[in-house]
């Protein structure tokens, strides 16, 4: 098997590794308020971060994704920073958050990605803070002694108090239980995945266990085995809390592994669409490109000076002789002159049909 | 896709003057699974001005895809077989690279879901062993999906050509067009 290491990458990789190890150290209080039964965790969540950076980086370098980081940035940063920072601001609310590019595809497809990513989205939140010991809850001093007084629960933020909450109250349980909320969100979302996938011919013909299967019984294994802790304590008076544990730490580590370079990489990748839609929307402003056969507008102008330039660096060279480029045709305009090729190629063939 | 029929000795044939317009391909192609019912072929006019002539334009399967190679998410693969799938829809972010680099002009960007789309030559019915829904409903064989056998009895006067001039690149394809005989490949520009 081949393999090559990409120095650029490994170097920003291990530099942010261990900017994330600092700022844990000190945001724990020099490990004060680090958990040390979130160990295995932490070495999966770094492992997941060097990863993550790794192939971004290696991402980043491709000719196309390169062309798009860049001019995105520059679009960005180039006059108009407000304007754009608002469309970031919308469409990441849009299509991060609320993902509504998936609805018209499918209500209940949208429905169901919608809950597994929300749910995702909620335990990474919450558990990576955790596990790097930036969030600590403390029993607040003053109550804990006065035998009297309603215990309060102090949350805090790299040992900052952020928040206070009464113990047994509704905002408590709802706090306590967050991540039980994180599991039945990704469990509903993933079977009804699950289920498309094993009942719908296309994705039956196209999909891979690896790939596609994999991924949703490992988020419904993780979401079972930590709905297990919850109940093997609140209801089984602990029983089977280590085995619930063990196989509960087992499938998060794999899933935290995996994440650089499986299915997961899409949560990652999944920005650059807003960078996607702010080419376009400065591209239109520029001007659009006409196709010679069509004489109808057909994409920016931007788009096509820019894919002449990411075409060449990939090895591809569409010049023509005249020194235009096969490139400033739209796809229709391509499919009419390669039809027109083919009836010249008949004509002086002698027949139209053979 | 691990476990499949695929019939490796069989191929595609398009000859684009057979094409008469009629659009079956269209609606066959709308039945195709993997498409999630949209349909995915061209049927277009040459030059409308002029002619009545219509072309019609699968996905090549191009061997080195531009498709592929253009896409800044890395959501467009090459299988064993040499089909080239259609977006990953987890990855797809909508940019239309594909769509402007194909040189024949054959992704679809499909605004309303953010995503491109193209011919995955029926992986659904291919990958069965069975023939892509357009070449089974073309009544004029303008797409014809067999063997070459087949092929060159049923048309002992033209060749099988995948190789295609675009100026200064040549791009070769899994996908066949019907040349005159002897034809070894198709100058576009």
């Amino acid at each position: 098997m081949y393999f090559s290491l990409n120095k650029k990458a490994a170097f920003i990789a291990i530099v942010v590794t261990l900017f994330c190890v600092i700022v844990s150290f000190y945001g724990s209080r020099k490990l004060q308020n680090f958990d040390p039964a979130l160990i295995a965790y932490l070495f999966g969540t770094l492992f997941a971060v060097f990863g993550v950076i790794y192939r971004y980086c290696v991402w980043l370098q491709r000719p196309p994704t390169r062309m798009y980081f860049r001019r995105t940035w520059q679009l960005i940063f180039t006059g108009r920073f407000f304007v754009h920072a608002y469309t970031l601001l919308i469409d990441s609310i849009k299509n991060l958050l609320f993902q509504h590019f998936i609805y018209p595809r499918g209500k209940k497809r949208w429905l169901a990605h919608f809950m597994l990513a929300t749910g995702c989205l909620a335990a990474f939140a919450i558990t990576i803070p955790l596990t790097l010991g930036w969030i600590n809850f403390t029993l607040d001093p003053a109550t804990a002694l006065d035998p009297g007084a309603i215990k309060l629960y102090n949350a805090n933020f790299f040992g900052f108090k952020v928040m206070s909450f009464e113990l047994g109250s509704v905002l408590a349980f709802l706090i306590f239980h967050a991540l039980t909320w994180c599991s039945w969100l990704v469990i509903a979302g993933a079977v009804i995945f699950l289920v498309r996938r094993l009942t719908n011919a296309g994705l039956i013909a196209s999909q891979t266990f690896e790939g596609d299967l994999l991924p949703l019984i490992l988020l419904i294994f993780i979401a079972v085995t930590g709905l297990g802790l919850n109940f093997s304590y609140a209801f089984m008076k602990g029983i089977a809390y280590d085995f619930m544990s063990v196989t509960h730490a087992i499938s998060v580590i794999l899933f935290l592994v995996w994440i650089p370079f499986g299915k997961f990489f899409h949560i990652i990748q999944r920005p650059a669409q807003i960078g996607a839609h702010i080419y376009k929307q400065e591209g239109k402003k520029k001007g659009m490109a006409v196709c010679p056969h069509t004489g109808k507008e057909f994409t920016t102008q931007l788009h096509v000076d820019d894919l002449k330039i990411v075409t060449k660096q990939l090895g591809f060279d569409f010049t023509l002789e005249d020194g235009t480029s096969h490139l400033d045709y739209s796809p229709e305009g391509k499919r009419s002159l390669l039809a027109k090729a083919h009836l010249k190629a008949r004509q002086e063939g002698g027949t139209f049909f053979g | 896709m691990e476990v499949t029929s695929y019939k490796t000795d069989m191929e595609f044939f398009v000859d684009m003057q057979r094409c008469i317009g009629c659009k079956a391909c269209e609606m066959a192609c709308a039945e195709c699974e993997t498409n999630g019912h949209e349909s995915m072929i061209h049927v277009n006019y040459v030059e409308r001005a002029v002619t009545i002539q219509t072309t019609v334009q699968v996905c090549m399967h191009c061997d080195d895809p531009v498709c592929a190679k253009v896409c800044p998410a890395d959501a467009i693969s090459k299988d064993d077989f040499g089909v080239v799938h259609t977006a990953n829809t987890a990855r797809c972010i909508g940019c239309s690279n594909c769509v402007m680099a194909c040189p024949f002009g054959v992704p679809i960007k499909e605004e309303k879901y953010d995503m491109m789309m193209k011919c995955n030559m029926c992986y659904d019915r291919t990958s069965a062993g069975k023939k892509p829904m357009c070449a089974t409903v073309c009544p004029s064989q303008a797409l014809f999906y067999g063997t070459r056998e087949e092929i060159s009895r049923m048309r002992p006067n033209s060749t099988p050509v995948n190789t295609f001039i675009f100026g200064q690149q040549e791009v070769t394809t899994k996908v066949n067009i019907m040349m005159p005989k002897g034809s070894t490949h198709l100058k576009i520009h």
